[in-house]
């Protein structure tokens, strides 16, 4: 039992920590990627990830990493070789395009980069010659903005009418619970299309992603307000409860001072679970066509462009939005077994 | 046991009997079959090509769709046919014509002692009667369209047994190209079908195989629902090759419905199929990888006749509640703004992005492989954003903070552009030029629709701003351009419903268009149609992007395979194909 619950108080840290730094990293997105997501380099669609070098041509050892730049192979397409003729160390803290930290802060520091004409493209370029880095930062921002901002709404439609409902009990708790499994019932991704097709065309990318957000955390309040529900009809029983009643207590504050706080842990235990759901809910939507259209970009439709045969044949680096969301979804779920263990040994 | 032997004998001689029941007729006297002076080749195998959607109708009369048609051309012959290769008219079961001098009468005389794929025979009479059914109002075949010249249908007379007499109300430089492709039906077959008002529903793909009946190659063996059609050899085809041998060479040609691109690119490199038609760049590239190793060989034949554009909505909304977009239209309407983005657009980029480098770009409507009517005068501008931003301060716009453009009232330029969601070539030229605007201060949203959505909206509603589209690719001749053109035509897509010409250039393209289609002298039509591009080009109605190159694959034992640019681009000689080994895709009973 010990040693259990310091893997996972371990484990619950580590993964906590690399969610932070990726969360970090993603909202200065602007900071960390070399480029804006939507500037194209015609010259250069589909290369390859730049190989970073420490050994040059002469074998010589280089302490700062330096990159060859990419040479189109004149007669056959998508096909690159690397100039071996100079090198272009990678600086770090360089002054490049402008953008805005936390779309408020203008700035033009990015972490890395090279010197012009070479450009150093981490995790290849796609169609047009973005480079694919900075797309899945910047995509990042609008795929784990969606999850967090849709668990929140979940989790608070879920919180609130868990408690009524398990509160009052009666026709209340019966008519709400359901509703509740109507909801859980629901295919979600049919329903998601649905109201796509209900909404008007002509919607500015903003409007559109926070259409998504609503829609997603609306859908999925069920599961939440059912075990918020069971908590509360447990807690309200309780002796305290009834002591706290006897001495006038309002409904408020029972719920306030003694319900709520058994909540606590399963909405923690919740909202690590459902963040990865919403942000793959977000990624299929995307993936569809139904998210953000053109040239911003989220994992979705980023993954998008494996529709196409030839992509899924012959650019791997395109999966890269892949890996991000599996490494996000382990942390978050990595995260949630630890607080579910937490919270069955009663420490939450 | 000896009687199941006799009856795994009478079982196989059974199933030879079909196997051959199909194998070519020996000429009859009086026949006289076309001699086609292609390599000689050798009988037997069978070829499978896919099609990415399944045929509606095997009705020459009705078909519309390009499944159908792939089909039906298989099964049916014409009197005049265009070849594809040399874009030339010839002789097909018409084996001589002659023109009055006013180019206005046509009289064709037919090969004689010719059957159908039945065995019954072809003469005058379902001539006069396949015209009759295509000139039938209550029809509305799709070809009735193409027959009528001046204002009136053509006239068909029968002459004798195996002469026709067609007379035109006006002379019609293009006359021989309307016989391409318009089938020659059995009178025998169809006429009481006619008769009773039932021919609409005739010949549909259920249609038992010994009622359908044609002059083509092939005729109807079996139909597959969701699967296949498979058309065996016609014994009676009326071509030969030099040895006297009746065409086709092959027995067998099989459509197999595979779906989209992708899935076909997939089969295809399987060897489920033989040839593959319509590939796109990248999936050349892909298989040209591996090529040699699959015994499959790529053919790149240059620039389809086809024609991408930008079109902007011009059309009159004021009886529509589109109150935003006809607000736009004061935009569209100004000549610099279009010419401003014509300027701004890569197309260098988008024949290298979108068509990976095999496509050509386009400044007007006549692809540069059309060397009988492109006209080589127009300018080619090459892209300058500069240039752009002179016309469109010339025009009284200007740009506000963070480089937006602004209309000459202040307000800041955004407008979308529409484009079909099943053809990803096109969105991705709309994320090309989005890009290109921007430079220019131009906001651009991206909307992609489904196909039917994009129709609705282009023809019906008029509930948009801009889209990307393509037109042509049909015949290298401008007459199929007429309902482009035409201020009254169907597909003049910047402003349809035109009662009269909106502008006085659109009068002119008229007047020249009128004119050129009545012009029999080759180098005059060439003049006139010269001068209809030029206006074209000057005035923009279309903002012209690229062309891209037509590209085939065929497995390398396909001999006589000589793709061409018109469509059917694979399969236009099909009587003539044949495989250099014994052996095709495997299907039904052999040796």
């Amino acid at each position: 039992m010990k040693t259990s619950k310091k893997n996972s108080k371990k484990r619950l840290i580590a993964a906590a920590i690399f969610l932070l730094a990726l969360h970090l990293a993603i909202l200065l997105a602007g900071f960390v990627a070399p480029y804006q997501p939507a500037t194209q380099n015609r010259d250069f669609p589909y290369v390859p990830p730049t190989r970073i070098h420490f050994v040059d041509a002469r074998r010589h050892l280089h302490l700062r990493p330096f990159i060859y730049q990419a040479v189109a192979r004149a007669d056959s397409l998508y096909e690159y070789t690397e100039a071996r003729d100079q090198e272009f160390p990678v600086r770090f803290f360089v002054s490049g395009s402008k953008y805005k930290i936390a779309g408020w802060l203008p700035s033009h520091t990015h972490l890395f980069g090279v010197d012009a004409p070479a450009q150093v493209f981490l995790a290849g370029t796609d169609n047009y010659g973005r480079d694919q880095f900075s797309r899945i930062l910047y995509g990042g921002q609008i795929s784990l903005a969606a999850g967090l901002l849709a668990t929140a709404i979940s989790l608070f439609l879920g919180l609130c009418v868990g408690c009524v409902s398990g509160f009052y009990a009666g026709w209340i708790d019966e008519s709400a619970m359901r509703l509740a499994e109507l909801f859980l019932v629901l295919p979600w991704l049919y329903v998601l299309l649905a109201v796509r097709a209900f909404l008007p065309l002509h919607i500015s990318p903003s409007q559109t992603f926070l259409l998504l957000v609503a829609v997603i955390g609306t859908i999925g309040w069920a599961r939440p307000a059912r075990l918020v529900r069971g908590i509360v009809l447990s807690a309200r029983s309780r002796k305290y409860v009834t002591a706290s009643r006897g001495f006038g207590a309002s409904d408020a504050y029972i719920l306030r001072r003694h319900v709520l706080p058994h909540t606590y842990g399963t909405l923690l235990t919740q909202a690590a679970l459902l963040v990865p759901q919403y942000v793959i809910a977000e990624v299929t939507l995307s993936f569809f066509g139904l998210g953000l259209s053109e040239p911003k970009p989220s994992w979705g439709n980023l993954l998008a462009n494996f529709e196409q045969y030839n992509v899924l044949v012959s650019h791997w680096w395109m999966f890269a939005p892949a890996l991000a969301l599996v490494l996000v979804s382990l942390g978050y779920l990595t995260v949630a077994n630890a607080f579910h263990q937490q919270l069955q040994s009663g420490s939450i | 046991m000896p009687r199941l032997g006799g009856l795994a004998f009478l079982l196989l001689a059974g199933v030879h009997s079909l196997a051959f029941s199909a194998s070519p007729q020996p000429p009859q006297h009086g026949e006289e079959l076309q001699i086609t002076g292609n390599e000689v080749g050798h009988y037997g195998g069978v070829l499978t090509v896919g099609q990415r959607s399944e045929p509606k109708t095997l009705n020459p009369a009705t078909a519309t769709d390009a499944p159908s048609r792939e089909v039906i051309g298989r099964l049916t012959a014409d009197l005049i046919h265009i070849n594809r290769a040399s874009q030339r008219t010839e002789p097909a079961l018409a084996k001589s014509w002659t023109v009055s001098k006013d180019g206005r009468v046509f009289t064709v005389n037919l090969h004689r002692g010719l059957r159908f794929s039945d065995g019954q025979p072809f003469d005058a009479d379902d001539v006069v009667f396949s015209f009759e059914v295509y000139l039938d109002e209550k029809l509305h075949s799709p070809q009735r369209d193409l027959l009528v010249v001046g204002g009136k249908p053509i006239a068909v007379q029968k002459i004798n047994q195996y002469t026709v007499r067609f007379t035109l109300a006006e002379p019609y430089a293009a006359a021989e190209r309307i016989f391409d492709s318009l089938a020659m039906m059995p009178r025998h077959l169809l006429e009481k079908t006619y008769q009773d008002g039932k021919f609409a529903q005739t010949w549909t793909l259920n249609t038992p195989p010994g009622e359908i009946a044609g002059l083509g190659p092939f005729r109807l063996k079996e139909y597959v629902p969701g699967q296949k059609i498979v058309l065996e050899r016609n014994p009676y085809f009326w071509k030969a090759d030099r040895n006297k041998n009746r065409l086709p060479y092959l027995d067998e040609l099989v459509f197999l419905f595979v779906g989209n691109e992708d899935a076909q690119v997939l089969r295809f490199q399987a060897g489920d199929t033989d040839i593959i038609s319509r590939l796109s760049a990248e999936n050349y590239a892909v298989l040209s990888k591996d090529a040699s190793n699959r015994g499959i060989e790529l053919f790149d034949l240059g620039p389809s006749l086809e024609y991408n554009f930008l079109v902007f909505n011009l059309n009159d909304l004021a009886s529509k509640n589109l109150g935003e977009i006809a607000a736009r239209q004061a935009w569209f309407r100004s000549l610099k703004f279009r010419q401003a983005i014509s300027s701004a657009i890569d197309r260098e980029g988008i024949v290298k992005l979108v068509y990976a480098g095999r496509g050509a770009a386009l400044w007007g409507n006549v692809s540069p492989s059309n060397k009988l009517w492109v006209d080589q005068a127009l300018p080619h501008p090459s892209r300058s954003i500069d240039h752009a931003r002179d016309l469109l301060k010339s025009a009284g716009f200007s740009w506000k903070d963070e480089n937006q453009l602004a209309d000459p009232q202040g307000r800041p330029v955004e407008f979308s552009i529409i484009t079909s969601t099943s053809n990803a070539q096109r969105t991705k030229m709309a994320t090309i030029i989005q890009d290109d605007l921007s430079k220019l201060g131009m906001n651009v949203h991206i909307v992609p629709l489904e196909f039917r959505a994009v129709i609705d909206r282009v023809f019906q509603t008029y509930d948009y701003e801009a889209s990307i589209m393509a037109l042509g690719g049909g015949d290298a001749d401008p007459n199929p351009e007429m309902n482009v053109w035409l201020s009254s035509g169907g597909t003049h897509l910047w402003h349809l419903g035109e009662t009269k010409p909106a502008t006085e250039w659109e009068s002119q393209i008229d007047r020249l268009m009128q004119q050129q289609m009545v012009q029999l002298n080759y180098k005059e039509r060439k003049k006139l149609y010269d001068q209809v591009q030029e206006i074209i080009t000057a005035n923009l109605p279309y903002v012209f992007l690229a062309t891209p190159n037509i590209l085939v694959g065929a497995k390398k034992n396909l001999a006589n395979f000589k793709p061409a640019i018109l469509e059917p681009a694979t399969l236009w000689n099909v009587e003539e194909l044949y495989f250099l080994s014994s052996s095709g895709s495997p299907s039904g009973a052999k040796q």
